[in-house]
């Protein structure tokens, strides 16, 4: 039997509903389609494909590219490929628990405002987004050059060498990473930890649980929801980040997202960035299963 | 401790002189309170009277501004929940989601480390106790309300605390589940020998179950007693009123008596003019006259089932198992051992 539902004061069966729900996603179906699917689609027989003298794409099936990629170059084998990979998933997931483990303080200081405080808090967490990434990372730069407040804090601590900028360095592109990305993680868990039932904590508290068990029972659980949104949020753009590691990490930091950036730039080598993106975006999805299979594991069932 | 030994010479649960404020509200304005151990005790009050927050102060949820919590004679007001010898059942229940059942009733005994043979065993009596033995696989979204209020009673025994506090544990229930809970609830406190202390609105729920109750208005505790003293010997007016129906009579003291629209009454008064109270069932009604009594004129009749609620004119509420009707005359006689005077 056809549900029938009252649709601005209209009776209409559900399923003639659904159709016209279709028609109204049909836009938004369609952008996806022509500037997401078919683009990524592309990169599949660009990645076989071969670059010409000029830099353009020769169409031929070539494993080369993926060779290549493993680090069987014209100089023989380097490990600097596959690096670049352990790298960029290990960066990417140091950023991603920086950011959880700021993003809860954050979340809960924020909550513990009175109502009317709360979005002068969110403002200043989303105010960054004001300025462009690029003039933030620069920005990072001039904060980290020698004998500035941080560098010279550090040299006291015996930390940092006296004179010395505090970048290129590993130390650089996590404070440049976590800052691009700490607002994407704030505001989803934010809005978990708002709807956070405190029944569910004291429970906890009142049945001889400690700060430990009163997070993983008593919080995690329940801000679940956010923490994923956010640590998707987070890891696939660090995933594939080039411009914090160009600017402030340096030759020796390199992750997959500078090396696309060089094949499609630099080098003019479409195939072989093709290559390389289809690697990354592999990357991602295997790491956002292992997420889910151990969020499962831990969480909600 | 000093301070505190020969006040708590018995082992029960003291309060000394609570006071909470939140802002600009004073919760609690001095509230001191002895629970004796293996007492069934009842706080009642309407709701924002304090007696949830009072609740929570012994639970370790609030710090009271003043005042003391002292258990056994050990100062408990600053110590962290998860540090007393207390369990609640809270009031929405707050099962753990995403633990089943047996978890949820293990989850004390886990967080103190206990091996985990004995917390089978013990899991395994309260479960038993509780009736809950076919649910132990269950997640609390696979219960119902009456079930999840089991889980959560046994979640909380399990750890024999040495008090259990209970925040309105059966308002999720229906009329009927709760007046069975109910003596479930005061068997199972019986068997135990524990001491309970429940917070409620519900002044038949707090007259079934309890050993004491203490009424509480506006952050105060005005009255404790046995169920049968808070009904039958209120001494404030918000009492009489807040458990069951009280005819509120004003009076004059008049030498060694009161004088009242009903007649003088020799009853001594603390004041010179205040009230009286009569509970409906003690008015005597007759269709002939006695001596002693007066003639009223019938106004109103509401049917019980039971009893036949009749509301006369001068006002007096009473209960009769005549068959009054709407502007019938009737006798009636005021029995002196029936009326309480108020303190104030």
């Amino acid at each position: 039997m056809a549900r029938l539902l009252v649709w601005y004061g209209e009776l209409t069966t559900g399923s003639s509903l659904a159709r016209r729900g279709f028609l109204l996603l049909l836009p938004g179906l369609a952008w996806l389609l022509a500037f997401l699917l078919l683009p990524g689609l592309l990169l599949i027989p660009l990645s076989f494909a071969e670059r010409g003298a000029f830099g353009e794409v020769v169409w031929t099936f070539s494993l080369e590219n993926y060779h290549r990629l493993l680090g069987f170059g014209i100089l023989g084998f380097s490990l600097d490929n596959l690096m670049a990979l352990l790298r960029t998933l290990w960066v990417a997931f140091w950023t991603t628990l920086i950011c959880v483990l700021l993003a809860y303080p954050i979340a809960f200081f924020i909550r513990a405002q009175p109502a009317s405080r709360r979005y002068l808090f969110l403002a200043l967490v989303i105010i960054p987004f004001w300025t462009n990434l690029v003039i933030r990372t620069y920005a990072w730069q001039l904060l980290l050059a020698p004998e500035m407040p941080l560098a010279r804090f550090l040299t006291a601590l015996g930390l940092a060498e006296p004179g010395m900028a505090l970048f290129p360095s590993a130390f650089a592109v996590y404070v440049g990473m976590v800052s691009a990305f700490l607002p994407f993680m704030v505001l989803p868990l934010y809005s978990s930890v708002e709807r956070l039932d405190q029944s569910l904590v004291e429970a906890v508290q009142d049945l001889y649980g400690g700060p430990w068990r009163t997070f993983v029972h008593g919080v995690l659980p329940q801000t679940l929801p956010g923490l994923t949104v956010g640590v998707i949020l987070t890891f696939i753009p660090a995933m594939g980040m080039f411009l914090v590691p160009d600017l402030l990490g340096g030759a020796k930091h390199l992750l997959v997202g500078n090396l696309i950036q060089q094949a499609f730039y630099t080098m003019r080598d479409w195939p072989y960035g093709a290559a390389l993106s289809l690697v990354l975006i592999l990357l991602t999805l295997l790491a956002l299963r292992l997420y889910r299979r151990y969020g499962k594991e831990v969480g909600l069932a | 401790m000093t301070a505190g030994v020969d006040v708590n010479k018995g082992t029960g649960l003291v309060l000394e002189a609570l006071r909470k404020r939140f802002g600009e509200h004073e919760v609690l304005k001095g509230v001191s309170l002895e629970v004796r151990p293996g007492e069934f005790f009842t706080l009642l009050g309407p709701s924002g009277c304090g007696k949830t927050t009072l609740l929570r102060i012994v639970g370790g949820f609030e710090v009271p501004d003043e005042g003391r919590v002292v258990l056994k004679g050990q100062d408990l007001t600053r110590l962290p929940a998860h540090r007393r010898p207390v369990n609640t059942v809270f009031q929405n229940y707050a099962l753990f989601p995403h633990l089943t059942v047996y978890e949820n009733v293990a989850f004390g005994l886990r967080s103190r480390r206990f091996p985990e043979a004995e917390v089978r065993a013990r899991v395994g009596y309260a479960l038993g106790l509780l009736r809950l033995e076919n649910l132990l696989h269950r997640y609390p979204h696979q219960l119902s309300g009456g079930q999840k209020q089991r889980v959560a009673l046994a979640r909380a025994l399990v750890n024999e605390p040495e008090v259990l506090l209970l925040d309105e544990p059966m308002s999720a229930l229906d009329a009927k589940l709760r007046a069975e809970v109910q003596v479930e609830l005061r068997n199972l406190q019986r068997r135990l020998g524990a001491t309970f202390i429940l917070v409620t609105h519900d002044q038949e729920e707090a007259m079934a179950v309890s050993d004491r109750i203490g009424v509480m208005e506006a952050g105060t505790l005005l009255q404790v007693g046995t169920p049968e003293e808070v009904y039958e010997r209120p001494r404030t007016r918000f009492v009489a009123e807040f458990l069951g129906v009280a005819n509120l009579i004003p009076a004059r003291r008049v030498g060694e008596g009161v004088e009242t629209p009903f007649g003088f009454f020799p009853l001594r008064a603390p004041w010179a003019e205040g009230f009286l109270v009569l509970r409906p069932e003690r008015v005597e009604v007759f269709r002939e006259a006695v001596p002693g009594s007066f003639v009223a004129r019938v106004r109103e009749v509401v049917y019980r089932g039971a009893y036949l609620e009749a509301f006369l004119e001068p006002p007096l509420r009473l209960r009769t198992a005549l068959r009054l009707a709407p502007g019938e005359e009737v006798f009636v006689r005021i029995p002196v051992e029936g009326l309480v005077v108020l303190d104030g």
